[in-house]
């Protein structure tokens, strides 16, 4: 008997020894079943979806492991659109954060009557979910050839936009036009942030003698910075894999890599499925990297805080 | 302090001025359609065309559906997450924002490869199946909104409480979360709704590659085509939104703020 002891692990000794682990164990997976919907639903529609375009990016049409696909993201023409999408998400994204900071810190401590506030946190709320192709619409209709902006521009001021080398079907066009979804976004989000920052600090602050700048530099910009990080990559992925209001103000004119994977998806215009399984990938890639470099200044940020 | 005053003023004014212009704007051209006046008939146009209202309805049907689906998906989870297993949240939590991160047009493009008529869950084989799929993937698209509208309004009640006390009454699982925590986080469930509304109606890129008339394809398609009814339709888009926000505000005026006893 006595070997038969040394040969039980000492876990199983106790385990036998105490009644109560057994209803925990029986309970366990009936605690699962009430998440498991929810479970099921993404791993199907969200999960297994993308998954199957990053594995098909790395496999032949055979079925066997290969890097071409990725490898031959490379190519001028898909480069050029990576780039080009990369600049216009980054721009939109870095203007439309530092532009939306600013209304954020006017309607907040600037000492603006209440109903500038009201009226701008409701306003930022509809135009933030006013993209698509309407968006493309009204601008259009405010700075295309014919628009009002234009034609104003042109008759009351002489100044002709796009004799000056405007275009709304470019690089500074589509910028313009998502900053209208990107700045409002950055004021809903960063607004209850500006919210958080206490009274008591600038008073303390002033009371240890910081000047103004001091108390921003000190107080302000690191207690701001994590949400106003995280913020910034929420509007880059948003203009990232925004295709509706770039495809509608220029219809495929311009060479982005939503529009590019559109066109993939309809006609494979690369003549290489999986080809356009790597063009996913890359997209993934790039806005999975931008929530990683997130989340790495995020815990050095407040490893900072502490 | 004056100058900051100033400072404030001028910001909101540029920033004021950049959002009211398109709008005016739009509105202007909306109105140019007849030559020499301005005239509503670009909006007349729009509403009498068939295809306008056959593809809004069709938007309308598919945002409603969405939002069941997101209601039936969301609330049982959040609510369970919130009673029994609080430790698993940021796994819920990283999986609702997964939408913002992966671009929708990567989502359906899986879909497409995936679900096809010859793999085993064929939705794309029939158009029943279809209008399937792209409910769903509108689910997965409004998912971070609705979870989040959701688990804020179970934060305002007592959901442990709640819970036992229909238990000791009798109450099963459907009773308790249909008749007992649905009805408590209404107003939260329904500003997820509006919102979810309002991001589907437009929706472009899921209804254009699963090829379903709904009003994305269509504005798109107008867009290709006419030039005053664009700016009309924008017009309309954008009141449409309008009125979800709208809604959205007044139900967060009737939403209670805090329970009586947080969990």
């Amino acid at each position: 008997m006595a070997t038969d002891i040394t040969s039980i692990e000492p876990g199983a000794v106790v385990r036998s020894g105490c009644p109560a682990p057994k209803p925990r164990a029986s309970r366990m997976p009936t605690q699962w079943f009430g998440v498991a919907p929810f479970f099921l639903f993404a791993i199907l529609f969200l999960i297994a979806p993308t998954a199957y375009l990053i594995v098909g990016a790395f496999q032949t049409p055979a079925g066997g492991f290969t890097l071409a696909n990725v490898a031959e993201l490379w190519q001028p023409t898909i480069r050029a659109a990576y780039w080009i999408s990369i600049k216009i998400s980054l721009a939109s994204a870095l203007l439309g954060a530092f532009i939306g900071l600013a209304l954020a810190i006017a309607i907040v401590r600037g000492g603006l009557p209440a109903w500038v506030r009201g009226a701008t946190l409701t306003f930022s709320g509809v135009a933030s979910n006013f993209a698509g192709i309407p968006l493309a619409f009204a601008f259009l209709a405010t700075l295309g050839r014919l628009g009002l902006a234009t034609i104003l521009l042109r008759d009351v001021f002489g100044f002709n936009l796009y004799a000056a080398g405007f275009n709304i079907l470019s690089f500074s066009g589509l910028t313009l036009t998502y900053l209208y979804f990107q700045i409002p976004l950055m004021v809903v989000i960063i607004t209850p942030a500006i919210d958080g920052l206490k009274k008591e600090w600038g008073e303390a602050a002033a009371t240890l003698g910081a000047t103004q700048w001091q108390y921003w530099r000190m107080v302000v910009i690191p207690v701001l910075w994590p949400s106003f990080l995280g913020t910034v990559i929420l509007l880059f992925a948003n203009a990232f894999g925004a295709i509706a209001t770039a495809y509608a103000l220029t219809g495929s004119s311009l060479n982005i890599v939503p529009i590019l994977l559109y066109a993939q998806i309809r006609g494979d215009v690369l003549h290489n499925p999986h080809l356009g399984y790597a063009i996913a990938f890359g997209m993934i890639f790039i806005t999975g990297m931008a929530n990683v470099f997130y989340i790495w200044f995020r815990t050095r940020s407040e490893r900072w805080l502490k | 302090m004056k100058s900051g005053k100033f400072w404030a003023w001028l910001t909101f004014g540029l920033g004021a001025a950049y959002f009211i212009v398109p709008l005016l704007a739009t509105l202007e051209f909306a109105m140019r359609m007849r030559r020499g006046t301005y005239s509503f008939d670009a909006f007349a146009v729009v509403f009498g065309d068939p295809r306008f209202q056959q593809t809004f309805g069709y938007s309308v049907t598919a945002a409603i559906f969405t939002i069941l689906l997101g209601v039936l998906i969301v609330v049982p989870t959040a609510y369970w997450i919130r009673l029994r297993m609080p430790h698993i949240r940021p796994i819920i939590e990283f999986i609702t924002l997964l939408p913002l991160v992966i671009p929708a047009i990567v989502i359906v493009f899986g879909y497409i490869r995936m679900y096809g008529s010859n793999s085993a869950l064929p939705f794309l084989g029939s158009t029943r199946g279809t209008d399937a799929l792209l409910v769903i993937g509108y689910t997965v698209l409004a998912l971070p909104y609705m979870y989040r509208a959701v688990d804020t309004g179970l934060r305002t009640i007592d959901v442990r409480t709640l819970t036992e006390a229909a238990q000791i009454l009798g109450a099963g699982w459907v009773t308790i979360i249909g008749r007992i925590i649905l009805p408590n986080v209404l107003i939260a469930v329904l500003s997820g709704a509006f919102l979810t509304f309002a991001i589907v109606i437009g929706e472009f890129t899921l209804a254009s590659l699963l090829n379903r008339p709904a009003f994305g394809p269509y504005l798109q398609n107008i867009g290709a085509n006419r030039a005053y009814e664009p700016a009309a339709l924008a017009v309309i888009t954008f009141a449409i939104t309008w009125g979800c926000m709208s809604v959205i505000q007044m139900l967060a005026r009737f939403a209670p703020k805090s329970a009586n006893r947080p969990n």
